[in-house]
């Protein structure tokens, strides 16, 4: 059982810096970004042509996943999003333009990575093995790699200025704006963090799970699973969120292996009859 | 003006020249022959489709540069119309309708069950014959007679390979785990089938991930400790095949692994290194020891043009091969899949592919009850070190 718990433990700290940029893009402005998972599709691919294809160091390939989609989230906003959310006042405009730029995410990747599964070699290898326990050295410096984007983000967002400036935002977008906070500009920065925050989970997790062109479709719908459990716009929830749906998947598979795959399908019951109680997630309320 | 006369016949003349160049050409080129691919070309199994349609698009390419192919009385370009089914049974149908409209007679594809089961009333409806990589039985045994197997189903490799590993290898228990989908389940049920025929034990035959899985540890810890000797992955995407095999290894899993559907090296020597050798799937004509020079000169074309070579193509550049040598064989199949149908029973030519004289011939008689399937070398590869080793080959009747 300690492998289980274990496993779930990895596969939660994995989740729930998948869906920290998710929700911090909600938070801010109120768009489900379902290009979530084709950006981290692309930070893996950037990851696995610098580690893998150049052979730089890790870090270097880790760096250029993350700047990458910075540029990119930043581009999206100021030239889509932006424009959008000025010209249209229903809000489902934001949700098909999100869509459309994950298709043309999709098609990009396909066309620049093509159609194979990738993979990098081991950033560490060897094995930890107690008898008990087995956990590779490579999702340990992962899962505290992980543990570290997730607490560093959380002081960003805490003590930096624009920091606070994006809380203020995502609590009250017209009292921030009465009170001097420069909208364009936070919601940009914001914009940008989310999809780094996607590109440098794909860099990192390249090394553990490779990428291919086709996930970031089942990458968002986890993602978004993640932000309906813990509340949408809450980084708490989205934290809690991956935590227990690792802890789910993992225990579920275990216990629930004599049933067939039953496991996503009690989850996802469970999750109907959780939403119709708290509709809100766990910690559903505008984050800040 | 005498200047200006002689600018003026000489423009003349190459003005009709070119004319006559322009008038004449196509009458010089070959007739276009279009066959044409339903499959999935996007999404996370974008790479079965993809296989399909460049392996197609690298041997017209070929074909049409050395001057076409000669049927009947007529020379032929080929040109491939391919269609993104998405994996989606409804765009599958939209695929084939539009391969009706374009007059299109033969078709490759699609890649999964049920994108296979929902074309056939179009593709019988229209006359089409279609090449489909998929398994179910009824759409291979009559009354259906449109579609034809365009690779080895794993009811028929499975039992060869695991009664190889058993009488070699000393293998007693398996354990099987699939993607939730219908191909790899209905794929596992009949490898479990098969494994149990053999009298072998079977410690897991209910074991299953979401086919989106990026980290296999969770789905794999129990099956480990069960201590398997053979761990079948059935039906597994090429995608998912590294991460499984490596997620095993690292639980400790020391015994065998293999599966029922072709794999790529590169892809296994990227995403699980060292801990892939000795993974055992079925492939094409493609090890060194059985390789022709036209194969090899196939990998070549297709890296030139792709990039990348991919070894499921060793399966799929047959079917291609399979339409036009049989449209070679009657002629008049050009137009009328019947004729098609009757000169399968009979159709033989050489297998380009291979050494020796392997041939080209329908099979699967034994299966279906008819010849719908592409004779494909039934080739059980070994992986080792970025390559796949020849294991034993294989014949289906």
């Amino acid at each position: 059982m300690e492998q289980v718990i274990v496993n779930g433990f990895y596969l939660g700290a994995q989740y729930a810096l998948i869906a920290l940029g998710l929700t911090l893009i909600f938070a801010l402005m109120n768009v489900l970004n379902f290009a979530h998972g084709q950006m981290y599709v692309l930070g893996g691919f950037i990851s696995y042509t610098i580690y893998g294809k150049l052979g730089l160091p890790f870090v270097v390939a880790l760096i250029s996943s993350g700047v990458t989609l910075a540029i990119v989230g930043a581009l999206f906003e100021r030239f889509l999003f932006r424009t959008v959310i000025k010209r249209s006042l229903r809000e489902e405009s934001t949700m098909l333009l999100a869509a459309a730029t994950a298709f043309f995410l999709d098609a990009v990747i396909l066309l620049l990575f093509g159609e194979k599964q990738r993979g990098v070699p081991k950033i560490v290898k060897g094995v930890y093995n107690d008898g008990n326990l087995i956990m590779p050295y490579d999702r340990m410096v992962v899962g505290i790699l992980a543990i570290a984007f997730i607490a560093g983000f959380i002081l960003y967002m805490k003590y930096s200025r624009p920091g606070r400036a994006m809380r203020a935002l995502a609590q009250d977008r017209v009292a921030a704006q009465l009170m001097g906070v420069e909208v364009d500009r936070y919601t940009m920065i914001g914009f940008a963090l989310g999809a780094m925050l996607a590109g440098i989970v794909g860099g990192l997790l390249v090394a553990i799970t490779g990428i291919n062109s086709g996930i970031g479709g089942p990458i968002s719908i986890k993602a978004f699973l993640m932000v309906m459990i813990g509340g949408a716009g809450v980084v708490g929830g989205a934290i809690a969120g991956g935590f227990i749906l690792g802890m789910l998947e993992s225990v579920g598979l275990t216990v629930l292996r004599e049933f067939g795959d039953v496991t996503y399908l009690v989850i996802f019951a469970a999750l109907m009859v959780f939403l119709s109680i708290r509709p809100n997630g766990l910690m559903g309320k505008p984050w800040g | 003006m005498t200047l200006i006369s002689s600018l003026s016949r000489r423009a003349l003349l190459g003005a009709v020249a070119i004319m006559a160049v322009a008038v004449a050409s196509p009458a010089l080129a070959n007739e276009k022959l279009k066959i044409g691919f339903v499959g999935v070309t996007s999404g996370p199994a974008a790479a079965w489709g993809t296989s399909n349609v460049r392996s197609m698009q690298t041997r017209a390419a070929w074909l049409n540069e050395t001057g076409g192919v000669k049927i009947g009385d007529k020379t032929y370009d080929i040109e491939i119309v391919t269609f993104d089914d998405q994996k989606d049974p409804k765009r599958a149908i939209e695929g084939m309708e539009k391969m009706a409209q374009a007059g299109i007679r033969y078709v490759v594809g699609p890649n999964v069950d049920d994108g296979a089961a929902a074309v056939r009333p179009v593709a019988e409806k229209n006359g089409i014959i279609y090449f489909p990589y998929a398994f179910p039985k009824s759409l291979y045994t009559k009354p259906a007679s449109n579609a034809v197997l365009g690779m080895i189903a794993n009811y028929q490799s499975g039992p060869a390979i695991y009664k190889y590993l058993k009488e070699n290898k000393g293998v007693k228990k398996v354990a099987f785990v699939a993607a939730n989908e219908s191909d790899p389940l209905s794929q596992r049920d009949g490898g479990v089938a098969a494994a149990k025929a053999l009298g072998l034990e079977v410690v897991a035959d209910k074991d299953t991930y979401q086919n989106d899985t990026r980290d296999f540890t969770p789905v794999l810890t129990p099956i480990v400790q069960l201590k398997p000797d053979l761990l079948v992955l059935s039906g597994v995407a090429p995608a998912n095949a590294p991460l499984l095999i490596r997620a095993a290894r690292e639980l400790g899993y020391t015994g065998l692994i293999s599966t029922e559907t072709a794999q790529d090296a590169k892809v296994l020597e990227e995403g699980a290194g060292e801990l892939a050798n000795g993974f055992i799937s079925v492939g094409g004509a493609s090890t060194p020891e059985i390789a022709s020079d036209t194969m090899k000169e196939f990998v070549d074309r297709y890296t030139k043009m792709f990039g990348e070579y991919n070894d499921e193509s060793n399966t799929k550049v047959y079917a291609l091969e399979y339409i036009i040598e049989t449209l070679k064989a009657d002629p008049a199949a050009i137009n009328d899949v019947e004729a098609f149908k009757k000169t399968m029973d009979s159709f033989s030519a050489a297998n380009p592919y291979m050494k020796g004289d392997a041939k080209l011939s329908y099979v699967g008689t034994t299966s279906f009850g008819q010849k719908r399937q592409v004779a494909v070398p039934m080739v059980v590869n070994v992986y080792k070190d970025g390559k796949f080793e020849t294991l034993f080959v294989g014949t289906v009747d």
